[in-house]
């Protein structure tokens, strides 16, 4: 070799270090929980997980199913109940272990255990087995024809690094230890912990034997993650240079974002549906005891739906960042259809409606709403105390943090509340399952609106386990006008996505709100 | 001593008045010009709050007048839907910025001074017992205060919060946060009353008048309210004044935490959390307005504050 | 004296138990922690199995017998949100806070005694004036709108410090330091400053006021009389005197200087026990929010405690409790 290729290589090889070692510096409003994979069923826990670790099947950001750590998988023709899963061979883990069936075994059986908190997310399991090193069978509890899409959030670990580390349980806070998975990640995933400082700084670098090195475009060589809780400071830093790449934008910041020459935006309308719940029982819980309830009167709860106007939260509260819903049911998801989600506000008509109703009058009532979990949470509920008002609605507004609005929606113990919705199987009958079906142990755990309808109940469970495609979204279709000619959900609308970064990320926004930066090209 | 401010009636009126107005305190305050103008301040202030349905051309808190079309419209220009214009522009809601500082001030003013009242209240009678008792009354009192101290208003604030949506009937409920607020401000504020007039009546108790009083047999109880309160007076009003501004910016504070006044009922503090969410947007008006209203008010009463406790203390004369 | 210093200590180890329990009480209405640990597909049998496991169907005093139990042997459990102990937790949040309260703190003694001294001595002059006036804008907003605006002003616009964090730390072991590094000198500015400025507000006007007290005391004049220079007698003479109450009264704050360090903290997201804790109270992670009320009640009583015993040792007449009172 000449001096002077010896320099040219030297040169080459500096600079195509160069352009690798670049740094995504990420921050959003709050910090993953845990980084043991079965403990959190949670977005910002699951999403930081996700550049660590690995599902068999991965929604990928268009939101389609992605074979990842299962190259292929089947159902059993003879039998709905058994499915075959295809292993993606040469995988390694980052400490080096080769990833096999039986880590595969392994890690469903610790999602499917006591303390796990993905364990609703997979119900139908019955069980799994390896039947080879690369093939794994999964037996269902009765048929299920949408398994492939419960799993792109059961992600695998290494069995002998579980075990070696005594984590094969899930972290138990009540059990008083620390679990080592918590902490620490061994993953077959594009990057690797580097450290981790919880709510303050996790960072990560490229994992260099990743399988999918040459398949995907894995634009950043390291990752350092960094909650920041105040918008304000959010946007901060996104101005001063201190941050790449921001999630949770306030939407009042998106156009000085758009205006600015060296950021931008990205978005996408999210998997998340936004809607108030009614008591529909006799008896308000908060109301003037055997004053009855006028929210148990169809025509009143007709009369709110139309007295909202969608148009004016979208245009004012959420500039433009949404998009009216008529229907509690996220756009991507299997059932969906324009004309469901149509709605019109109509304050004349829901005047006389009221009158017919007998409450001409009005009423007064509490409306409960959270104040730090969705977009704009608080301002939609204020605006909407106006526009009931105007049918003589007297809405007392009790807006507060989620961890005090939640449990009175599951506690019973609210007449009117404000929730948010994401269909993580993006199939109808995750919105029928937990909030129209009778309130119970198993099913309709989200149902705060007391709401019993013994047919919509047995088309939940009928539409659960039914194998003919067609005859199953034409039953959907079916529920959908029975739910919507009840209005039990008022629906406001589906939030809207947006990411800002520097201009020079390249971002694929994922509906699920779930990055993914081994997509990620830095320009 | 707390007549200072009835110099503005006329001075032909014989009696307490011109006394009032020949007083040390009414001559150095006419002689003080950051008094004179602070005292105008806060009266301007205090007044448009008391008076805000007759000043403000709006109701902001009757939701059905609200129009969200006319959300963010800058000051005094027209809407680029409706066409309305307002004077100091409209916040988040639609809601006229000027009216809705007008009774948002009231219902900073209201906390502060309520707040300062209950604070006032408790930490003199705690602060009485504490010094002239002394013993474990005492001991018990001041330990109280560390525990007091301990808590951060906020906690304090959430506290009341949940205890008082538990008993709270559900209509009143919109109001029970201005109530909720008081409680915390007055409860975290209480002790330096406390302290204060403790040391002072430590002092005063070993003076001799008041030993006299005690020797030709007066209660306890008269002792301290006619002997020892009148001498610990002073440095009460000083701290009251400051409690006040403090008040009013404690709950802005505990605003920005989110146990304030709700959003549909907005003192200033919760008008300002609101706006500073719109710094980087361009809507200034929704922040900046409610903040230089804060700010006037708290500095007015700041500065009537120093100068009492400078025109209170003869030795600084 | 050494009945005087047990009987005080016992009443302080009882003001940490009445603490304990008033915390405990109110946690009940901070809000639910189970709903934020389980997740979306959570059955109404987890929410049961985990509160039964958490001891969150038991009576809060139970819950507080077992806290306390745990914490004497210095066990304060599992953050329910981290899931790591919090004794850890704690550890390696309070570097953070008391670097930034030390920061703050001397910032506000060094620029408040100064301000102070200099507003005193030319107690008419125009520049004392605006100062005092000045002073008072800082405390007239609310401590969040001023770091707000700092970040505002020198972070977005100049681009001169950072918005949020702590910069590069050095971790000694035991200890997280900011201050060996320019990133992590340079994030201390704009949070002690918004920490900072109340302090030095309140230590200005108290180092002014017993100023110009002392300076109006017999043996000053004398001084003067004797032809002292002006500045021999404002600094060694007026000042000593008047350092006293203002370093007890600095002493006394430092504690509220760390409790007051939560809006501070939230602010420029300072990953200190301040954080922490507004985290804890969102996600109601019981063992964290027990801990630092415990921490911060132990730190406050200590300090009370140990300027009692100190006002006791120097000035017999405040020895109260030997009297019967006044009856």
């Amino acid at each position: 070799m000449t001096k002077q290729t010896l320099l040219a290589a030297t040169a080459m090889s500096l600079l195509m270090g160069a352009a690798q070692a670049e740094t995504l510096r990420w921050a959003r409003a709050g910090d993953a929980l845990t980084l043991d994979p079965h403990a959190q069923n949670e977005g910002p826990t699951l999403a930081l997980m996700h550049q660590m670790m690995e599902p068999l099947v991965l929604r990928n950001p268009d939101g389609e199913l992605e074979a990842a750590l299962a190259t292929d998988w089947s159902v059993d023709p003879d039998n709905p109940e058994v499915w075959t899963f295809s292993l993606r061979e040469g995988v390694t883990f980052h400490d080096g272990a080769e990833f096999t069936a039986e880590d595969v075994v392994f890690s469903f059986e610790r999602a499917l255990s006591e303390n796990s908190d993905m364990k609703g997310l997979i119900s139908s399991v019955a069980s799994v087995e390896a039947l080879s090193d690369y093939e794994v069978e999964i037996t269902t509890n009765g048929p299920n024809p949408l398994l492939p899409a419960a799993l792109p959030n059961i992600l695998m670990i290494d069995k002998d690094w579980a075990e070696a580390n005594d984590t094969v349980d899930v972290q138990d806070v009540e059990g008083g230890e620390e679990t080592f998975a918590s902490q620490n990640v061994n993953g077959t995933g594009p990057y690797m912990l580097v450290s981790r400082e919880p709510d303050v700084r996790t960072e990560m670098t490229a994992f260099e034997d990743y399988w999918g090195a040459a398949d995907f475009p894995i634009g950043y060589s390291d990752i350092v993650y960094t909650p920041i809780q105040n918008p304000s400071t959010r946007t901060a830093a996104l101005f001063s240079g201190e941050v790449d790449f921001i999630q949770d934008v306030p939407v009042q910041d998106l156009e000085r974002i758009e205006a600015d020459p060296s950021l931008k935006i990205v978005s996408s309308p999210q998997n998340r549906v936004i809607f108030y719940g009614l008591n529909v029982s006799d008896e308000l819980v908060n109301g003037t005891p055997d004053a009855g309830n006028p929210l148990a009167d169809g025509q009143v709860r007709e009369a709110m739906n139309m007295a909202l106007n969608r148009d004016a939260i979208r245009d004012v509260v959420m500039r433009g960042q949404s998009i009216p819903a008529g229907v509690i049911m996220p756009p991507f998801v299997n059932g969906w259809n324009e004309e469901l989600n149509s709605v019109s506000t109509d304050i004349e008509a829901a005047k006389a409606l009221m009158e017919e109703a007998g409450w001409g009058d009005g009423f007064s009532i509490q409306l409960d709403c959270p104040n730090d979990r969705y977009i704009n949470d608080e301002a939609i509920c204020q605006a909407t105390v106006g526009m009931l008002a105007q049918i003589g609605v007297t809405v007392n507004l009790n807006a507060q943090p989620k961890a005090q609005h939640f449990p009175l929606v599951n506690g019973l113990e609210s007449d009117f509340y404000m929730l948010g919705w994401g269909v993580p199987s993006y199939d109808s009958e995750y919105i029928f399952n937990f909030l129209y079906h009778t309130k119970g142990d198993l099913y309709g755990t989200w149902n705060g609106t007391r709401y019993s309808n013994p047919e919509l109940d047995e088309m939940t469970k009928a539409i659960a386990a039914e194998v003919d495609l067609e005859a199953r979204d034409e039953m959907i279709a079916e529920m959908w006008d029975m739910a919507k000619a009840d209005t039990v959900y008022l629906p406001i609308h589906h939030q809207v996505l947006n990411w800002a970064m520097d201009s020079d990320v390249g971002a694929a926004v994922d509906p699920d709100d779930q990055v993914k930066v081994k997509y990620f090209t830095a320009d | 001593m707390s007549d200072h401010q009835v110099e503005l009636q006329t001075r032909r009126t014989p009696g307490r008045f011109a006394r009032a107005w020949d007083s040390d305190l009414a001559y150095s305050f006419r002689r003080t010009p950051v008094a004179v103008v602070s005292a105008a301040v806060v009266l301007i202030l205090v007044l448009s709050a008391v008076f805000a349905p007759l000043v403000a051309p709006y109701d902001p808190f009757d939701p059905a007048s609200l129009n969200l079309m006319n959300g963010f419209t800058p000051p005094g220009q027209p809407n680029a839907l409706t066409g309305e214009t307002f004077f100091l522009g409209t916040d988040d809601q639609g809601r006229d910025v000027f009216s809705t500082i007008l009774y948002g001030m009231r219902i900073s003013l209201f906390v502060g001074f309520s707040a300062v009242l209950l604070a006032m209240v408790i930490g003199v009678v705690f602060g009485l017992l504490a010094g002239y008792v002394g013993g474990w009354v005492d001991s018990f009192i001041m330990r109280i205060a560390d525990i007091q101290l301990t808590f951060p208003a906020i906690l304090v604030a959430m506290l009341i919060f949940g205890i008082a949506k538990g008993i709270t009937p559900p209509e009143y409920r919109d109001q029970m946060a201005i109530w909720v607020l008081i409680l915390a401000i007055g409860l975290s504020d209480w002790v330096q009353f406390a302290r204060v007039v403790r040391g002072a009546t430590l002092v005063e108790r070993s003076r001799d008048y008041v030993l006299a009083a005690r020797l030709v047999g007066q209660r306890p109880f008269a002792i301290m309210i006619r002997h020892i309160l009148p001498n610990v007076l002073n440095p009460v009003l000083v701290i009251a004044t400051i409690s006040l501004a403090l008040a009013i910016i404690a709950e802005a504070t505990l605003s920005f935490l989110g146990v304030g006044a709700p959003p549909t009922r907005p003192s200033l503090g919760t008008l300002i959390r609101i706006g500073q969410g719109f710094m980087f947007s361009g809507e200034w008006w929704i922040l900046l307005f409610p903040a230089a209203t804060l700010l006037a008010l708290a500095l007015a009463i700041n500065l009537l504050g120093d100068w009492l406790r400078d025109a209170l203390n003869p030795r600084l004369r | 004296m050494l009945a005087y210093i047990i009987r005080r200590v016992a009443q302080s180890v009882l003001v940490l138990l009445i603490t304990g329990f008033v915390a405990f009480s109110m946690f009940s209405y901070v809000g639910d922690p189970v709903e934020n640990m389980l997740g979306q597909e959570r059955t109404q049998a987890d929410v049961d199995r985990l509160r039964e496991q958490l001891g969150l169907d038991q009576p809060f005093v139970v819950q507080y017998a077992k806290f306390l139990g745990q914490a004497v042997q210095g066990n304060f459990g599992l953050s329910y949100r981290q899931g790591r102990p919090v004794s850890d937790i704690l550890s390696e949040r309070l570097p953070a806070t008391l670097e930034l309260a030390a920061v703050s703190g001397l910032m506000a003694l060094a620029g408040g005694i100064g301000l102070g001294i200099f507003t005193a001595i030319r107690r008419r002059g125009v520049g004392a004036n605006v100062i005092m006036t000045l002073s008072l804008v800082g405390v007239s907003l609310p401590t969040f709108l001023i770091g707000i605006l700092l970040i505002y002003v020198f972070a977005v616009q100049l681009g001169w410090l950072p918005s949020f964090g702590r910069g590069e730390v050095t971790d000694l072991g035991w200890w997280t330091t900011g201050f060996l590094t320019v990133s992590g000198l340079k994030a201390l500015v704009l949070p002690a400053i918004t920490l900072g400025l109340y302090q030095m507000t309140l230590i200005m006007r108290l180092v002014r006021t017993e100023m110009l007290e002392v300076l109006r005391m017999d043996y000053i004049r004398f001084a003067r009389a004797r032809g002292l220079r002006e500045r021999a007698i404002n600094f060694r003479h007026a000042l000593k005197n008047t350092l006293v109450p203002v370093i007890t009264i600095t002493g006394l704050q430092l504690g509220s200087i760390i409790a007051f360090a939560i809006i501070t903290e939230t602010v420029f997201q300072w990953p200190g026990v301040g954080l922490l804790f507004i985290n804890a109270i969102q996600f109601v992670d019981i063992p964290v929010m027990a801990a630092y009320l415990m921490m911060i009640s132990v730190m406050f009583v200590a300090i009370n405690l140990v300027v009692d015993l100190l006002y006791f040792a120097i000035d017999p007449r405040l020895r109260v409790d030997g009297r019967s009172g006044g009856h």
